[in-house]
């Protein structure tokens, strides 16, 4: 076990070191960089750029140096906590990212929660009650949810909160509290605005995820071993409980990897559209204006999060299914 | 629809279980199809009723009913199940109107009637541990738990016959044998002493002698427990030596009903007379053909090929070993490994049907994916004919053992795991054709059809998905896509011991016949012995990876020499009265222990077991000469 666990470790080395050899070329691709595209901007709009600014910079990042040493300089500095400078925000990475990290980890992690609570029981009820008017009548909440995108919920909804009730529902928390430390008044703030868009952001995973653990149960639920359950005159919850349901476990298990990415990214219209202060509009804000440390930076922290992700899957399954972990020695 | 001797219900009141008029339908689009029409039978507390009939005869949906396990589209329409527990006060309950999931149910349920089914495998569950399964009745019913359930868990699977039940509490179901899994099974149904013992086939999937080993089991506890048994099965030779009464049911009608005797005696009804010529016997003289109940026909064809004289395959000291598992979480620990296949030699002659048969864990299907390289042999050479030459199997690189693949192919077991439920027929024909990308899809698309005729399948059904056949249609679904490249040689691991009798004698025949038309070589693997009787020229036996006798098929039948050999048909249970199994000398341990074996069989220190020609063509493993009164 320990030997998979460290053989498994080893092997994302060289997927990381990939994946952050294609991010940076994809930075680097485009004919431009941030700071030409700035000065073109600039006099585009009639107005001076200061160029020798510009020029420090340049030479400050390392910018006018050989791309491998470029490379090197970025990918080093992730060792040394350092990711980057963001141009267009003229402050570290770190710091641009700052307090939108946590609050994207939260809400994230407050809709992936939500789906699970509602997901499971719908998916449970229609896999035991397929063809009935209940399975249907849910089925089609959640085929709903998956059809209609995020954003236009988000739209939909801002739009009838406004005339209905007259309030604004966008955000994560008032704007006076944002970059501020935290404080009882900033909590309140932030849950009173925080339902909003885990309802919204969870609506579709929460159909999508239905339909999965109804399929996944369902295959189950014929299976031989269920009858020998129920012929020891076992209840019909705890057959359900502790055999078909448990071995579906099996494929939510190896989603965990999914998730992980979803969690700082995803939902990133949704979030631009009730401009939560979260690291999605960040993100795409960064790759419009090639603003590449930020962007890069980024990108890396979701493929470390994916690697980690399916680590942590592979190692459940192991767990949880014996014979992944007994056998498994496939020969030619 | 019954003929002679009517169908007759005693007086009630000395009758364990009794089933009046009962009558179950299935529900489909509204509309209810009957399945079981009005049947009436007995099972007297303490003896064993056999339920024979094919697959669809109703015979399940009936066991299914009386432990409440019937399917949500399946509805009691009429009739009464009585059981009466002795340990019960208040007479006799009607388990037919009872809610299926409610209490009272579910304490008869696992408590009073257990039951155990026909495929181990399947019907346990296959990430709990067995004593987790097994003990899960007891607390359940006695409320056992902790280490209380662990002891009577463990003294249950001594009584089932684990070697170690202690070591087996922890064991999951695929780390073990078909036989012990049914053990498991059995354990499982029998823990809480139930009063009355349904099983569904319990013996089908097992070979010989752990079938004869689980019968002798069944008839033990049953005297020991003082249960009923009721066993559901289509195999006349586990009725003539289990049952007491037999009960025979046709398309949901019972059409026979009596005593073993009687039955066996004077078979009235056509049905069962036929069930009977379908089975394959030893005294089958050659040439005989099997009469199928329904024959299907695949035209007959004048024979394409005629394969010319000499060996195809050459297989010399095959060895292969598994290595057992390390306990512990961190453990590479060195467990003994287990040598599956052990130095093992034989010639396949073109043409021929050679035989494998063996227990399970014998090595018997490991042979047959050593030479399909599905796994990699330790030692040992395998020479195929080729008509370019011969060609080492073993030794090929991946484009060479791709260049051969076509060459040999394979029949499966299990005719439902082996086709995808997602694929069309037509696709799982053309599969092997595309994958060797063989002809256009026109011309592929015109062989399926043709193949579908060859194996007698209307071409027409290509565009259906498995699930819409049968299991003997399946399996010739199977056959077909094995033919699909017209390969040399056929493995064919275990192909009938998934089907009924009748469709078993179909099978049989269609790979028969197909041998003749193609001039194919089959490797028919099987436990079955009378069904390696009636297709094998000639006969491997293997034990513990080794084969111990090797010989022509008359010469096996009428003068097996090895130990094992000859317990192996000593263990067929035959469809005949007059010649029962004997029990008593099935108890003597483990048939394929080489210790029981004795001198000069067993392998003595210092000195190794060598095949010995004792007549033309008989070849036996021995250590030290076999003295004349052994061979004779």
């Amino acid at each position: 076990m320990l030997r998979y666990l460290f053989r498994r470790v080893l092997i994302m080395i060289p997927t990381l070191f990939v994946t952050s050899v294609l991010i940076f070329t994809v930075m680097k691709l485009p004919p431009s960089d941030y700071f030409e595209t700035y000065v073109a901007e600039m006099q585009a709009q009639g107005e001076k750029a200061d160029l020798g600014r510009v020029e420090f910079l340049r030479t400050e990042y390392g910018l006018d140096q050989p791309v491998h040493v470029q490379y090197f300089r970025w990918i080093t500095g992730f060792f040394k906590g350092d990711f980057g400078y963001s141009f267009e925000y003229d402050l570290p990475v770190r710091d641009v990212v700052g307090e939108r990290l946590g609050l994207t980890v939260l809400v994230s992690f407050c809709t992936i929660i939500l789906t699970w609570v509602i997901a499971f029981p719908i998916g449970i009820y229609s896999a035991t009650h397929q063809y009935s008017w209940g399975d249907y009548g849910l089925s089609f909440l959640g085929l709903l949810g998956i059809a209609i995108p995020h954003f236009l919920l988000a739209l939909v909804t801002m739009y009838f909160a406004n005339v209905w009730f007259g309030i604004s529902i966008g955000g994560l928390m008032e704007p006076q509290y944002f970059n501020q430390p935290m404080s009882w008044e900033k909590f309140k703030s932030i849950l009173a605005h925080l339902w909003i868009p885990v309802l919204i952001i969870g609506a579709g995973g929460t159909g999508a995820m239905i339909r999965k653990i109804r399929a996944n149960l369902l295959d189950e639920l014929r299976k031989q071993y269920v009858v020998t359950a129920k012929a020891k005159g076992l209840p019909p919850r705890r057959v359900l409980m502790k055999y078909p349901f448990r071995m579906s476990l099996n494929f939510f298990v190896s989603h965990i990897g999914d998730i992980l990415p979803t969690i700082v990214s995803g939902a990133e219209l949704t979030a631009v559209v009730l401009s939560l202060q979260t690291t999605g509009p960040l993100l795409i804000r960064a790759l419009q204006s090639q603003d590449m440390f930020l962007a890069g930076s980024f990108l890396m922290f979701l493929a470390l999060l994916t690697v980690i992700g399916v680590l942590i899957s592979d190692v459940a399954l192991t767990l949880l299914d014996p014979r992944i972990r007994l056998q498994g020695q496939a020969t030619k | 629809m019954a003929t002679g001797r009517k169908p007759s219900v005693r007086e009630a009141g000395t009758d364990l279980l009794r089933i009046e008029d009962l009558r179950i339908g299935f529900e489909l689009h509204g509309e209810i199809n009957e399945v079981v029409k009005g049947v009436s039978l007995r099972v007297p507390p303490g003896r064993t009723v056999a339920l024979v009939g094919e697959s669809g005869s109703g015979k399940t949906v009936i066991s299914q009913s009386v432990m409440g396990l019937l399917p949500k589209q399946g509805v009691i329409l009429g009739g009464r199940i009585l059981f009466d527990d002795p340990k019960a006060a208040g007479g006799p309950v009607d388990l037919a109107p009872l809610d299926r999931d409610g209490s009272a149910f579910r304490k008869l349920r696992g408590g009073r009637i257990g039951m155990i089914f026909q495929e181990p495998m399947s019907s346990l569950s296959p990430v709990h541990t067995i004593g987790d399964q097994v003990s899960e009745a007891l607390t359940l019913h006695h409320g056992l738990r902790g280490k209380a359930a662990r002891q009577e868990t463990e003294r249950m699977f001594a009584a089932v016959g684990f070697r170690d039940p202690a070591g087996a509490f922890e064991r999951y179901p695929f780390e073990l044998s078909g036989g012990l899994r049914q053990r498991a099974m059995l354990a499982m149904a029998l823990i809480c002493r139930p009063a009355l013992l349904i099983a569904d086939e319990p013996t089908s999937a097992l070979d010989v002698t752990i079938q004869a080993q689980v019968l002798k089991l069944m008839k033990d506890l049953q005297a020991e427990i003082g249960m009923a048994t009721l066993i559901i099965t289509h195999d006349l030779g586990v009725v003539a030596n289990l049952a007491d009464e037999v009960v025979v049911i046709y398309r949901g009608e019972i059409v026979e009903m009596g005593e073993v005797g009687d039955i066996f005696g004077a078979p009235r009804h056509p049905y069962l007379r036929a069930l009977l010529k379908a089975t394959p016997r030893f005294d089958m003289k050659p040439g005989e053909r099997l009469v199928s109940l329904r024959d299907v026909a695949a035209p007959p064809r004048a024979p394409e090929a005629r394969p010319e004289a000499g060996p195809i395959l050459t297989v010399s000291g095959l060895c292969k070993a598994y290595g057992a598992r390390s306990r512990g979480l961190f453990g590479t620990g060195t467990g003994e490994a287990i040598r599956a296949v052990d130095e093992v030699s034989f010639e396949v002659m073109r043409g021929e049907c050679l035989g494998i048969v063996g227990e399970s864990g014998s090595g018997k299907t490991t042979v047959g994916n050593l030479i399909m390289r599905a796994r990699r042999a330790d030692a040992g050479r395998i020479v195929y004919h080729a008509p370019e030459g011969p060609v080492d199997v073993l030794a090929l690189d991946a484009a060479a053992l791709r260049a051969l693949r076509p060459r040999i192919q394979m029949i499966f077991q299990d005719p439902v795991a082996s086709l995808s439920p997602r694929m069309s027929v037509l696709d799982i024909i053309r599969e092997p054709m595309i994958i060797e990308g063989r002809r256009d899809v026109a011309a592929q698309k015109a062989l399926a059809g043709e193949l579908m005729l060859r194996v007698g399948l209307d071409p027409r059904f290509l565009n259906r998905y498995p699930h819409s056949f049968s299991g003997g249609q399946r399996q010739r679904i199977g056959i077909a896509r094995a033919l699909a490249l017209r390969p040399d040689i056929i493995i064919c691991d275990e192909p009938v011991s998934a089907l009924d009798v009748s469709v078993q004698a179909q099978i049989l025949n269609l790979l028969k016949d197909l041998q003749a038309e193609l001039g194919l070589t089959y490797l028919f693997v099987s436990h079955n012995l009378a069904v390696v009787h009636y297709m094998a020229d000639r006969i491997a036996v293997m034990a513990r990876g080794r084969i111990v006798e090797l010989a022509g098929r008359d010469q096996i039948f009428a003068n097996p020499v090895h130990p094992y050999t000859r317990r192996l048909l000593a263990a067929v249970p035959h469809a005949d009265l007059a010649r029962p199994l004997d029990f008593a000398r099935l108890a003597l341990g483990n048939a394929s222990d080489p210790a029981s074996w004795g001198a000069p069989f067993a392998a003595r220190p210092g000195e190794s077991l060598t095949f010995q020609e004792i007549a033309p063509g008989h070849r036996v493993l021995a250590c030290g000469p076999i003295i004349g009164e052994q061979a004779a």
